[in-house]
């Protein structure tokens, strides 16, 4: 009797939440995390549904939407299209991030310090072990470079981050691209390891002759040193936000299978050279329609009504074809 | 250890058995308590077996040797992890005993009565310090003193010396190695001091005073009387710190450096089992090598830090001290 009134209890408990906010959960990437965070306050005020999201990395999303365990799983690498299809998923982008090296030489202020992507990869190669290297010099004709070894330092924990990263550094040297490659963690030559971006950002403050890579956000907040980087057109540029909009703008959209669009090294003359997409992934067949109906309403709320917020935080917001494109794979592709 | 506890248990329950269900009931389930714990510890041993098992088919005994971890190519080592991890516990043995040593002889025969009370009770605090606290401090505060003092210092002083300059060789990150062993040190030290402590306080006075009365200065009686008579227990407690130092996480992920590359040199960079496990977990795939070789390794740390508990254990069982 006892164990009767408590089950109807929790049963109550169960069914009457969503009469007040329909929740959804997701799990997934930890870069995308804090715009879904803001955007999930706004959209409870606004549309009525709660957003219960865990960054628990990319790895760990992909795996609890394949166990279908959340609504939706994020991850920042994309799917590759055979396993989409294997595990009955659909693929979206939501925001596109940019990744920004920092640096810690003495007398070198923010965006002084010039750098190419095959320099960049012979550092962490561990080829190029001083600041006054002759090829740096050569880049830097008005710097005064101290005899200082070069520290690098990456992410230790795997990470989306490291995937744009060594993505890009694969993109830019075919050394690199046969040594290491891309992945969430890879083998790294040289260098040392760091937890997280704030691990990387307190251990290039921390080490003179540092360099290390972080999220363009968490280098704007912290007001950590970065550098130029020549992008694909030969130009140097620096990490602003027109920058990452320019390369936003010159990735082939139309012909990316599964939004799966490579935003890495591309050719605008402003572009900055590592720009990055972040996905969703969502059922094809939903468990719950109604919930999976609600994950749909709550990313076109935030297509429509989020890139305000996306931009106060650095994130650059999806461009308008790419949101009308994804809202028509919403209606053909879900079952309702 | 379990054969003394169980015994007596038997003995009563067969004694018991006949009078009252209610007996009877009771001792089924002290009985299946005392069993679950068995069971848990067996299921978690066979579920990182049969997790790791894909690893150990795919690279055999060459995991325990092999040094190459990329999860690019698909091949995965545990030698740096597990090297890692065993050098940074013994270097963290190697400094907590000897300031233990003098932290416990102090406290049992030179210090006065009034001031004993505090350092031990000071000692039982620093053990319950959360291990992120001591990752944060080694991180903020140890690091920097590394990178700025110890490790130039060090490398322009003992680098060019023969033999054992390549220990101290490399850029000064302040992380690494040494650091790590550090902070595992100061970690570990209130359980050995502790340790050492309480079983020194169990020699019999008479055995001190009749050295005392032989004449024997205060060294020659630790040396001569309480050393020989706690040894073992002394072994025990060294073990205790062992153990605890070889699964300690966070506060080695901050301050390792975490590099998969074997490094020869005190201030390299390095990994241990449990920081690796902490940092890859998130992004290995269900069903992929990595996270195989991950388990594989958990198996691996189980098996170390078991083989060390079970020796301290053995040496701390009572009325061995003698």
């Amino acid at each position: 009797m006892k164990f009767r009134t408590l089950a109807a209890i929790t049963a109550a408990t169960l069914l009457a939440a969503p009469a007040f906010a329909q929740q959804i959960t997701g799990a997934g990437a930890t870069f995308p995390a804090p715009v879904y965070a803001k955007w999930g306050e706004a959209a409870k005020a606004a549309v009525g549904i709660e957003l219960n999201y865990q960054a628990i990395g990319s790895g760990g999303g992909q795996n609890q939407i394949m166990n279908r365990t959340v609504d939706f799983g994020a991850s920042d690498a994309p799917v590759d299209g055979p396993k989409l299809a294997e595990t009955k998923l659909l693929q979206f982008p939501t925001v596109m991030g940019a990744v920004v090296p920092i640096v810690n030489i003495p007398g070198i202020a923010a965006d002084q310090l010039k750098l190419t992507g095959d320099l960049v990869a012979d550092i962490y190669a561990g080829k190029v072990t001083k600041w006054n290297d002759a090829k740096i010099a050569a880049l830097n004709p008005g710097l005064t470079l101290p005899s200082l070894a070069i520290a690098p330092v990456y992410r230790a924990d795997g990470s989306g981050t490291t995937y744009v990263f060594t993505s890009y550094l694969a993109a830019v040297s075919t050394e690199w691209k046969d040594k290491v490659g891309a992945a969430t963690s890879v083998k790294w030559p040289a260098g040392n390891g760091a937890k997280g971006n704030d691990g990387v950002g307190a251990t290039v403050k921390q080490v003179r002759g540092a360099i290390g890579y972080v999220e363009n956000a968490y280098a704007t907040q912290n007001k950590l040193t970065t550098t130029q980087l020549r992008n694909k057109a030969g130009a140097f540029v620096a990490p602003t936000l027109p920058a990452f909009t320019a390369a936003a703008e010159s990735g082939d959209w139309k012909n990316a299978q599964n939004y799966a669009v490579n935003l890495i090294d591309t050719a605008g003359p402003t572009s900055w050279p590592i720009v990055s997409a972040t996905f969703i992934l969502l059922p094809k067949d939903p468990k719950d329609a109604g919930r999976s109906a609600a994950v749909m309403k709550f990313f076109d709320w935030a297509y429509t009504n989020g890139s305000k917020i996306a931009a106060d935080l650095e994130y650059i917001p999806l461009p308008k074809t790419v949101q009308d494109a994804v809202r028509a794979s919403w209606k053909s592709e879900i079952k309702g | 250890m379990s054969q003394t506890l169980a015994a007596p248990i038997a003995r009563a329950s067969t004694r018991k058995s006949s009078t009252s269900p209610g007996d009877r009931i009771f001792a089924a389930a002290a009985k299946s308590a005392g069993v679950f714990v068995l069971v848990l510890l067996g299921a978690i041993i066979v579920s990182l077996f049969i997790g790791g098992w894909p690893s150990f088919r795919a690279f055999g005994l060459r995991f325990l040797v092999d040094a190459d971890w990329d999860p690019v190519q698909n091949t995965f080592g545990g030698a740096v992890p597990i090297y890692g991890t065993l050098i940074t516990a013994v270097l963290a043995i190697l400094m907590a005993v000897p300031l233990a040593f003098g932290i416990a002889f102090y406290l049992t025969e030179l210090a006065p009565i009034w001031f004993r009370r505090p350092v031990g009770t000071a000692i039982e605090l620093l053990a319950a310090v959360p291990s992120i606290i001591y990752g944060m401090w080694g991180f903020f505060m140890i690091v920097p003193f590394m990178a700025s003092f110890v490790q130039p210092t060090a490398i322009d002083w003992l680098s060019d010396l023969p033999l054992v300059g390549f220990l101290f060789e490399g850029p000064p990150f302040g992380t690494g190695i040494l650091t790590a062993a550090l902070i595992l040190a100061v970690m570990i030290l209130p359980f050995i001091a502790a340790t050492m402590r309480d079983v020194f306080l169990t020699v019999p006075p008479v055995f001190k005073e009749s050295a005392y009365g032989l004449g024997c200065t205060t060294w020659e009686v630790m040396r001569s009387i309480v050393i020989p008579y706690t040894r073992t227990s002394v072994v025990g407690g060294i073990m205790l710190g062992l153990g605890r130092a070889l699964g300690e996480t966070m506060a080695v992920t901050f301050v390792i450096g975490n590099t998969n590359r074997l490094s020869t040199s005190l201030f390299g960079p390095g990994n241990t089992i449990a920081s690796i496990v902490a940092l890859e977990f998130p992004e290995s795939q269900a069903g992929s090598l990595k996270l195989s070789s991950l388990l594989a390794l958990g198996f691996i740390l189980f098996v170390i830090s078991f083989i060390v508990l079970a020796i301290s254990r053995t040496l701390l069982r009572p009325g061995k001290t003698s």
